[in-house]
């Protein structure tokens, strides 16, 4: 061991090991859902690993992307593999990240003293929709080009400084090969190293804090002689274990999608997106990927001309308060304890309530608000439900959470 | 030593430094944000283009491409524009009242130049979608059975008349835009060079 004494004497290895592995208390009772942040760090990594192969054979030049595209595809060995990895890859994560994100509603995870891990987390998800929209760009499909139109057209809705901005932004007056160059780099540098950086924060303010449970309940106030929470497990080796059998479930759906259904049925991949950019033709429907429609339906619901400053502002401005509203969350919250578990019927029916109108707005987002997809009304009108029941599950929190009959929690974890 | 230290000189002097770091870091940033202005070349690209409309004839239109943007050149034929009139109470602003959406020559009741001949930019004012012409009236459009004919967005549902007039109720919130434009013969139009005052 004087190698790793050495090692010990110029840079705290075994330090570090033992503090946020081997001696790293966390609660022995996660369930299923504590599956998803360990996924979505396996992500990250599968998504930098896959990107940096496909920047070897990529070109971001707008002669020359599509076809660099078709060429991974088609001549590149396991090239095929390779980008569908990386595109199926790109709706995983999100997966992975909303259940993440849903886990910490229902246990309370960014309640007090979490709520930084919980804005780090945010931040994370909004850089991930960054990184999500400038790599979308790249194929340089005909989705590719008129999403990304419609993206930076919403920054020109901004008064006095929109048009500006938006050219700014795309580097030309409309969606140019400068554009697709700077998305490429944005994509490819600027946001990799600004989540690398992001996600190392959120773990070192969970480490600080210590990890959360389905009970709800602090562990560190339950400790032995020797300062060890009595409820706490070292994170290695069981839970470094239970999040390797989590991956090997997660890769075998996750590979299964690849291999057989890599488009999903236009879910992960869209059709239109096989057919080049082209400048004078929009696509039929221009609708982002899944995990982005639930904030593009609540832009869509806000058709009221007679707000001042137009229907086309607020409705901007209500997707991007659409976001911010869960920034706010640790402090809407005013129960007095953390879980579901202990939780009265009040905020069990409006998370499950935010959970459904959730996917409802997603689905919505998809199809054209004129028709009827659903029942009784047309889709615009459901999305204008939706947009309402959103914004009550943040609105009205602090009165039905408090209102609400909770169950006195236990000493201990169950 | 202790004894002489000026602590009003060293927090001067930390000032100081600071504000010049930032003041560099500040200088720094603006050639940064600068370069992501469109280039010398992107704004070469917006040079005017010139059209010929000898053979468009009436009922026709021709797409261009100026700035990467399609402009339509529409030629309406005389029931066209009779229906010009006829649907002014579904426009939200059929007198062209939003000045920025085009030229003063080009803000009147058929918002062009010459009565017949439309120029707009194919551009959605709602989020940058192109939308597409339907020049079918009534059931046969799919539009309504009071469609007269124009255009139709499919991204999220506006509709422009033949003269690029956006309707009530959609999301759209103004008329297609007008770009510069000017004739250099009858049937020359350049797209990109404002009519000269006088020929106004």
């Amino acid at each position: 061991m004087s190698l790793l004494n050495w090692i010990d004497d110029r840079f705290p290895l075994t330090k570090v090991w033992q503090e946020h592995m081997a001696q790293y208390y966390a609660p022995k009772n996660f369930n299923i859902w504590y599956y998803f942040g360990s996924l979505a760090l396996v992500m990250l990594v599968l998504q930098i690993v896959t990107g940096i192969v496909l920047t070897m054979h990529y070109k971001p030049d707008a002669d020359l992307a599509f076809a660099s595209v078709e060429y991974i595809m088609r001549d590149v060995p396991a090239g095929w593999f390779i980008r569908y990895l990386h595109g199926v890859g790109s709706s995983m994560f999100f997966l992975m990240v909303y259940l993440h994100m849903f886990r910490a509603m229902l246990y309370g995870s960014h309640r007090n003293p979490r709520e930084l891990i919980w804005l780090l987390g945010m931040v994370i998800y909004v850089a991930l929709m960054a990184e999500a929209f400038f790599g979308y760009l790249l194929p340089w499909g005909n989705m590719s080009y008129w999403g990304a139109q419609v993206i930076v057209s919403l920054f020109g809705a901004i008064p006095w400084i929109g048009e500006p901005l938006a050219e700014w932004i795309r580097g030309d007056f409309v969606i140019s090969d400068a554009t697709l160059n700077r998305f490429f780099a944005f994509h490819v540098i600027l946001l990799p190293l600004l989540l690398a950086l992001l996600v190392y924060l959120h773990i070192v303010a969970l480490h600080k804090v210590g990890s959360n449970n389905p009970d709800g309940i602090e562990i560190k106030k339950n400790k032995d002689k020797d300062g060890i929470p009595v409820d706490g497990i070292p994170f290695h080796p069981y839970y470094t274990v239970k999040d390797t059998f989590g991956v090997a479930v997660f890769m075998t759906v996750f590979l299964g999608i690849v291999f057989f259904v890599p488009e999903l049925g236009g879910w992960f991949l869209e059709k239109d997106n096989f057919a080049p950019a082209d400048i004078l033709q929009t696509p039929p429907e221009i609708v982002p990927l899944w995990y982005l429609t639930p904030y593009y339906s609540i832009l869509r619901a806000v058709t009221f001309e007679w707000l001042p400053g137009g229907a086309k502002l607020w409705g901007v401005i209500a997707m991007g308060a659409a976001i911010v509203m869960f920034f706010f969350l640790p402090w809407l919250d005013r129960a007095k304890v953390r879980s579901i578990r202990y939780r009265g019927w009040m905020y069990k029916t409006m998370l499950m309530l935010f959970a459904v109108n959730f996917v409802m707005l997603g689905y919505l987002g998809t199809v054209n608000p004129g028709h009827v997809n659903l029942i009784w009304f047309k889709n615009v009108t459901w999305a204008q439900i939706g947009l309402v029941i959103y914004f009550a599950f943040f609105f009205l929190m602090p009165i039905y959470t408090k209102l609400d009959r909770n169950k006195p929690e236990p000493d201990r974890v169950r | 030593m202790a004894d002489n230290i000026n602590n009003g000189r060293r927090r001067l002097l930390t000032t100081v430094t600071t504000s010049v770091g930032l003041v560099g870091a500040g200088a720094l940033a603006v050639p940064l944000v600068a370069s992501m202005k469109p280039s010398a070349r992107a704004r070469a690209a917006g040079a005017p283009v010139e059209v010929d409309i000898t053979d468009l004839a009436p009922g026709q239109m021709k797409v261009v491409e100026w700035r990467g943007k399609p402009v339509w050149i529409l030629r309406r034929d005389e029931t066209m524009l009779l229906e010009l009139a006829s649907i002014v109470g579904d426009l939200s602003d059929p007198d062209s009242a939003v000045v920025e959406q085009q030229p003063v020559y080009a803000r009147n009741a058929h918002r062009s130049i010459r009565p017949d001949v439309l120029v707009v930019l194919g551009v959605c004012t709602h989020l940058g979608c192109a939308p597409s012409k339907n020049f079918d009236k009534g059931v046969a459009s799919g539009l309504g059975d009071d469609w007269v004919g124009g255009f139709f967005c499919p991204c999220h549902g506006s509709k422009f008349d033949l003269s690029g007039r956006v309707y009530k109720n959609v999301p759209a919130p103004t008329n297609l835009e007008v770009p510069p434009h000017t004739y250099v013969s009858d049937n020359r139009i350049v797209i990109g060079i404002d009519q000269e005052e006088t020929a106004a």
